[in-house]
Parts: C-alpha cells; structure tokens; sequence
C-alpha cells in the first residue's frame, strides 16, 4: 500500500498540478482547442518564478510574473492559429519547441535550484507552523480552490459565456458580434497562464525548475480531465470544473500506488509513468466505442 | 438602409474550380423592406446573404448598411446590425449552455461584454416573456441545455435570438427547410409576427414560391448569380406562381415544362 507520506505527497502534487489540469480543461474542453503549448509553459512558469526568487523577488510577485508569461506563450499560440492560420496543434507544437530554448535562455542554464531560496512553501509553513508534509498540501489545496472558484465565476460572466459558446459553435458566436479569434487567444492565453502558474508551485515543491519538467504534461492533464469526467459528475461547466481538480488528485494518488506497486522482481519507476498515462488515456478515449461497438455486435446478433 | 452595389463574388479565382457566384447584384432596400428570395439550386442565394453577413468579402463592389460602408468589415463587426437565422437549426445555439444563457448570450449582441454576471434577473423576466410569445412552452425550461430541444424549438429559439435586439437587417436562410411542414409553418408565422411587430428590413430565402408571394412586400429572384426579377407593391399582391414560372422560363428563353422540377 501506500504510506501517509506519500499519499499527502500525492494530495499536494495533485492539487499543484490541479492548476493545469483547469488549463487543460479550458482549451480541450470548453474551447475545443488542442493545446500542446503546455509542456512548454508549464516549464516556463517554474522558471520565470525560480529566476524571479533567485534575484529576490517576492514569492507572490515571481508567480504572478510567471502568470503573465505563461498568458503570453498561450496568446502567441492562439495568435498563430487564428491570425496566421497555423493549424491549433502545429501551432502549439511551434510555441512548445520555441519555449525549451527561451526557458533555458530565461535559466541561463537547462535547470536551477531553489534550494535555501525563500519559497511561498516556506513563508506558509512558518506562518501556520505545521510540518511541511501537511502544510503544503493545504496551501497547494488553497491556490487550487481559489483558482477554481476564479474560473468558475469568469465562466458565468458575459465575456465567460462568450468564451463557452466560442468553444462550442463558433458560427453562431461570430453571428452574435463576437470575434472568435480574440476570445482564443485570450482562452489559450488564461489556460497557459494557469499551467505556469502551476508550474511555478511545483517548481517550488520540487525545490528547482527544469527545462524538461514539462514533457507529458498535456497527457497527464488530459489524464486527470478524464479520470475526472469518469468518476465524478460532468452535468455542468462548474460540475465539469470540480471534476478536473478531483480527477487530478487522484491521478496523482493512482501514479503513488502504480510507483509503490511491486510484481515478483518488477516495479515500476517514475519513467515509466508517461507510457502508463498514455495507456491510460488511449483505453479512456477508445472504451467507449469498444463499448459501442460490442452492444451493436450484441445487438445484431441477437437479433 | 441596405445598399448593394455592383456586389461580385468569384469563388477560387483564376483555377480549374472558378465560380462566378455574383455577377454585379444591385440592390436598394427600404427600412421595413421584407424582402422574400427565390431562386434555383446554385443560383447564389446563399452567397448573397453570406456577403452582406460578411462571412467573406466581395470581388468587387460595395455594401453599407445604415449609410455605413462596411465592404471591408469582418463578420463579427456587421453582427452588431445584422440578426441571422441559419438553415441548419444546430448552427443557430449553443448544445451544451442552456436556454438563458444562449440568450443572454444573444441579448447582447453589438455591446461590451465585460465581468458582469452574464444571465441577470432581470433578463430572466424578459426571456421568459419573449419565449412565451412562441407558445412552445420553452418559458419554463430556462435552464435547459438547448441540447434537448428538438429542431423546430431550436429553430424557433435562434429567431428569438436573432431578433432581440431588434436588428438593423435579419437575414433568413431557407430558416424552414430542414424542419417537417407544420414545424415550417410554425416558424414562418414566427417570422411574420416578430418581423412586423418590430418592423424588420428583412431578406428571406426560401424554396417555396407559395411562401415567397405570400410573405413580404418585395420579392427578387437569382439566377447565376444576378437579379433576374423585383416585383414589389401591388404587382406582387396579385401574384401567382404560374406567372413566376412564366416570367423565369421567358427569361431563360426555355420551354417551362423541361425543368419545372427545378423549383419543386
Ligand atoms: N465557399 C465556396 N467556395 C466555392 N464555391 C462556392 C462557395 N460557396 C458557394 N459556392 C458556389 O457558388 C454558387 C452559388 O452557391 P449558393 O450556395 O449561393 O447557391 P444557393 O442559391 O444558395 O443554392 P441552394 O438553393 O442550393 O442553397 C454555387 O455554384 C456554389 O457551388
Ligand atoms: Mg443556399
């Protein structure tokens, strides 16, 4: 099984991560937008705010400064989709490859540590003086919350609405005096804001930024969205939204099973991870035409 | 009010798949004009309403709105004068957001969409009064995804939409035909409420010879891409379908019986 170690690990990975899987679930969900630029800015996020510590900003003002530079490599993707009509994936492909080389130009270096620096993980445990395996989660499971609660009401706002139906039928939005392209860069730009702001958490956590921290973010994202969805109730957006956060934990809680799991002389080590997540997702995605499929073979010969 | 001049539209110019889909259309249209649109398969009909919704920009020539230029504005910009009904009932609402937000949505058409709450009390009380207009019944289901309407309450719901906000020109695409006879008809007498209550200048396409003389106080009608005729006032009243079959084959110069089917 699992020790409470770990599983307190697993709540404040799920919850850091809960940031992009909300960013995710923005661009592949509600605005029907395949955004690969994550893995790029997730990254990034973790060294804008890394660099930011490191110079002697303030924590809070290291991750708002990732916030803007993550909104920004989204928005240069939504500009290459919708002003240059770069096809959203290769558009978002473009942006990623650009960002490994900016991020270590912004490091100086492919990784940097955050060891002895003064993190927002630090300030919170002196400020609640409860041991580090607990009080992260907590502070990590805030910034989720208030994020979340952020996102929900935007989504319930006149421009929200814009966003959702943007999303949905963008014929009839740009038929209603909404231009279509603004909303998505302005969507892709709020969803990689949120990835580097996750970044930057995790960043913090780990206790240093690396230029490959990103790879597979976008599969783990999708991951959680669909471990979510399955699980919990998808009624509504704000339904959908909760969902994605949950799901995100307990991806992150699945992972620290999968990792402590041991069969005779296997186990499975961090690097396998990405397979398994992507096995995750393919049967997630598939099932449900197996599904489909197998009840219209009942179906027919039954009958 | 509505003003085209020499309107062109050549569709993949200079190429083996080259079609002139206008061919220098020249239309004035009166605040209030209701405007029925006839015309064959191919004719241009569509093309023609999309050029002045602006889903593309003309070849050649020139269309202002409310005396305004607005050649060269992008779609979503016309939108703030222009209502729109489609063809297809699901290009009309949103499936996944529910009837008020769809409308909320559509009320506000041509403002600022800023952080305030996007379905207010108030508008709630407005929704329901427009939708109870319909008769469908669709003012106790507000919060319903739109998803579980069927098409003709769809459809009866984008005219809603379409027409909240009074808009300056309503363009009607065939907003009928995909939905079953008595559905159509349910929609059309939407149409003829909603367009004379509020005065609409209005352009209606439509497949019906019928509907096209019965509604409205002007009909034109397309062929390849040009007004072949515009019959408005009295002459239009004392219409009948055999003189629009007559006046359509003197002007192709063909015999009536070969093709009668084309508008059938
Ligand atoms: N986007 C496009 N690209 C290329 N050709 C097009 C395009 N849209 C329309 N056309 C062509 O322009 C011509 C006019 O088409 P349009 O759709 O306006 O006809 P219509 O009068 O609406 O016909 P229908 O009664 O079938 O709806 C047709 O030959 C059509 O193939
Ligand atoms: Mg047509």
């Amino acid at each position: 099984m699992i020790s409470l170690y770990a599983f307190m690990g697993a709540l404040e990975q799920g919850f850091a991560f809960g940031l992009m899987v909300l960013g995710v679930y923005l661009t592949f969900r509600v605005l029907d937008f395949p955004d690969l630029t994550v893995d790029g800015s997730l990254p990034l996020g973790a060294a804008v705010s890394a660099v930011a510590i490191t110079n002697g900003y303030h924590p809070a003002i290291a991750m708002s400064m990732a916030v803007g530079a993550g909104f920004i490599a989204g928005a240069v993707t939504g500009i290459l989709n919708t002003k240059f009509k770069i096809l959203h994936l290769l558009a978002s492909i473009l942006t990623m490859i650009s960002l490994y080389s900016i991020n270590i130009r912004i490091m100086g270096r492919p990784n940097m540590t955050l060891l002895g620096q003064d993190t927002m993980i630090d300030q919170f445990i002196e400020f609640t003086g409860l041991a580090p395996y607990i009080s992260t989660p907590i502070l990590f499971a805030i910034v989720s919350i208030v994020a979340l609660g952020a996102l929900i009401w935007f989504l319930k706002t006149s421009f929200g609405l814009a966003v959702l139906a943007t999303g949905d039928n963008p014929k009839m939005i740009t038929s209603l005096g909404v231009n279509r392209d603004m909303i998505i860069i302005f969507g892709v730009g709020l969803s990689n804001a949120m990835v580097a702001l996750s970044g930057a958490l995790v960043a913090q956590n780990q206790g240093s930024a690396d230029v490959n921290m990103g790879i597979g973010t976008i599969i783990a994202g999708l991951a959680s969205v669909i471990i979510g969805e399955t699980i919990f109730s998808t009624r509504s957006v704000t339904a959908a939204m909760i969902s994605a956060v949950l799901g995100s934990v307990l991806y992150r809680v699945a992972i620290a099973l999968a990792l402590g799991m041991r069969i005779g002389d296997f186990a499975f080590t961090p690097s396998d991870l990405n397979l398994v997540t992507a096995v995750l997702v393919i049967v997630a995605l598939v099932s449900p035409q197996i599904k489909a499929n197998v009840l219209g073979w009942r179906l027919r010969s039954n009958a | 009010m509505l003003n085209i001049n020499n309107a062109t539209k050549t569709f993949n110019p200079n190429s083996v798949n080259e079609v002139q889909a206008l061919r220098g259309i020249n239309l004035e249209v009166d605040k209030g004009d209701f405007i029925t649109i006839i015309g064959s398969n191919g004719a241009g009909k569509s093309t023609f309403l999309n050029s002045i919704a602006g889903t593309f920009i003309l070849s050649s020539g020139t269309i202002s709105i409310n005396g305004k230029d607005v050649t060269t504005w992008p779609e979503h910009k016309r939108a703030r004068n222009l209502g729109r009904v489609f063809q297809d009932p699901l290009l009309g609402t949103c499936t996944s957001l529910t009837i008020e937000q769809n409308m909320a949505i559509a009320l506000k058409r041509g403002k600022k969409r800023g952080l305030g709450l996007g379905v207010r009390a108030k508008d709630k009380l407005l929704f329901k009064e427009q939708l109870s207009t319909l008769g469908l019944g669709l003012e106790n289901r507000l919060t319903d995804q739109v998803g579980l309407l069927s098409g003709g309450q769809r459809q009866a719901l984008t005219m809603i939409m379409a027409t909240m906000t009074s808009p300056d020109v309503l363009l009607l695409d065939e907003h009928t035909a995909a939905l079953d006879p008595k559905t159509g008809q349910k929609i059309l007498d939407i149409t003829d409420t909603v367009v004379h209550r509020d005065e609409l200048t209005t352009l209606m396409v439509t497949h019906n010879m019928n509907q096209a003389i019965n509604m409205g106080n002007r009909l034109i009608m397309l062929h390849q891409g040009q007004i072949i005729l515009d019959i408005s006032g009295n002459e239009k009243k004392g219409l009948k379908v055999e003189d629009l079959l007559e006046r359509f084959y003197t002007f192709r110069g063909e015999n009536v019986a070969s093709d009668r089917m084309l508008f059938s």
